[in-house]
């Protein structure tokens, strides 16, 4: 069962630049075990040190939010797309 | 959901247009979604804007245009040379002039039906609220975490709506929050991320046409609210990918444990921001690395006495093609892998840009063993500013 994950632009520079990337999962847990397993860097911008996702760091399972779900142990099945969407602030800036 | 806006009373509103104004506003007046019911609502709204640069520049600009009575521009910071690549609502005769007002004077050019008021002063929890009573709507167009979530807290204590935009390198995030029943800022992130582990635009960089994109939809979202028309973003996050030219939309729910809109509220007045997002100032604080470290003016003298320096550039092939002191190339982040490419027994200067990543490169090789290794002090902009004004700052 492929998932794609989507990473998003802050991140690549921890993701060998990608900005998605497929893996076999069957749950949002497992797609980013393997996401980070692969990206060593990505991890420690994913999860705190007790490995609990970052409360700045939302990820979606196409278009819901998994908090509202079943966290990361929701369910993913063939063709879903996982998205990561930390919060960024520009606007302003110099 | 169509979401009506609470007006600020206080004025009499007003119930007519001049024949100029008729004439000026002709296209939304034919337009039945906006007509003279429409009109008149933007010509009695009053919208402050957080932030006059590359986000505000497209608000302020449609805003203006589009007839909304009083507008309000927030901003302590003064035109950078560097802002005019996005920040279009600035020429380069402003270089040096305070944002605020260099803004409203081009948006008073722009419409002088309108009333704008610039306020040149820096965001704060003590002048928050005050400075928000005044205003229907506040659109967040700044660039930093405490104010993105005093904005919040701010609007959420007022019972405001908060239109909400913000971007990074080509991506931008657009929403509106502080809709009665609707999620808010904290709802979406509890918490700001760490200082250090978001690169700021600073560093990260923005194409100039993004801010352009998401400032425009920010003013819609802004004009759609006044006129009560339309799908309003609340509770929907919109991103936006210029280069993959991909919107996409995500579900916003309303966090019932959020501590400010949730149904056991926490917080009842405007906190410490900076404290909040443990940050003591405008941008995250370069770590605090205690290297050894080499002045622009010593390196030149011992560049110029024959000293056998290695020069080590750990900026990005993209940046060493701006500028360069004819080091040898190695990006910080491939420094673990290519440190072979180093001798120990030589002397090394590293340096970047500013001095920032440098220090971590010296940092890094000091504890993979190498003694003989300088950081260059301010990096390329310290060289150039002390020593040769021919190397281009960026």
């Amino acid at each position: 069962m492929a998932v794609r994950v989507m990473i998003p632009t802050p991140l690549r520079v921890y993701a060998g630049k990608r900005d998605s990337a497929e893996f076999r999962a069957s749950t949002v847990g497992e797609a980013l075990a393997q996401l980070t397993g692969e990206f060593d860097d990505l991890r420690r911008h994913l999860f705190t040190d007790e490995g609990n996702l970052r409360s700045f760091v939302n990820v979606y399972v196409n278009g819901e939010d998994i908090r509202y779900l079943s966290k990361e142990e929701t369910p993913t099945k063939d063709g879903d797309t996982i998205s990561i969407i930390p919060s960024i602030a520009g606007g302003n800036s110099r | 959901m169509a979401s009506k806006v609470q007006t600020v009373t206080g004025t009499k509103p007003a119930q007519t247009l001049t024949n100029e104004e008729i004439l000026r506003y002709s296209r939304h007046l034919i337009m039945p979604e906006v007509g003279m019911d429409g009109q008149l609502k933007l010509k009695n709204a009053k919208v402050l804007l957080i932030g006059t640069g590359g986000l505000g520049a497209p608000l302020g600009l449609y805003l203006a245009a589009a007839g909304v009575g009083k507008l309000g521009l927030v901003d302590f910071d003064v035109v950078d040379f560097t802002n005019l690549q996005r920040q279009v609502t600035f020429g380069t005769s402003d270089v040096g002039k305070p944002k605020s007002q260099a803004a409203q004077a081009r948006l008073s050019n722009l419409n002088p039906d309108i009333q704008v008021q610039a306020f040149e002063t820096k965001l704060t929890s003590e002048n928050a609220l005050e400075l928000f009573q005044d205003f229907d709507i506040i659109v967040d167009g700044t660039d930093n975490f405490p104010t993105r979530y005093l904005v919040n807290d701010a609007c959420i204590l007022l019972g405001k709506p908060n239109v909400y935009g913000s971007i990074f390198r080509f991506e931008g995030q657009v929403t509106v929050f502080g809709i009665p029943g609707g999620p808010c800022y904290r709802c979406l992130y509890p918490e700001p991320p760490p200082p250090g582990l978001v690169p700021s635009c600073a560093e990260g960089g923005v194409l100039g046409v993004l801010p352009g994109i998401v400032g425009s939809i920010q003013a819609m979202e802004t004009i759609k609210l006044i006129l009560g028309s339309g799908d309003s973003l609340a509770g929907r996050l919109l991103l936006f990918d210029a280069l993959g030219m991909k919107f996409r939309e995500f579900k916003l729910r309303k966090n019932p444990g959020c501590p400010i809109c949730g149904d056991q509220r926490t917080i009842h007045k405007l906190i410490d921001y900076y404290e909040f997002c443990g940050v003591r100032g405008e941008e995250a604080p370069a770590p605090n690395l205690d290297v050894p470290e080499i002045t622009p003016r010593e390196f030149k003298a011992r560049l110029d006495r024959g000293d056998d320096l290695f020069i080590l550039d750990v900026r990005e092939p993209h940046e060493y093609q701006i500028c360069n002191l004819q080091g040898h190339l190695i990006p910080l982040g491939e420094l673990p892998r290519r440190v072979h490419e180093l001798d120990s027994s030589r002397e090394i200067v590293t340096h970047c840009r500013s001095g920032k990543r440098s220090a971590e490169a010296v940092d890094f090789l000091r504890k993979a063993g190498f003694r003989k290794i300088l950081n260059l002090k301010g990096g390329i902009l310290a060289w150039s500013d002390e020593v040769d004004s021919c190397v281009p700052k960026y």
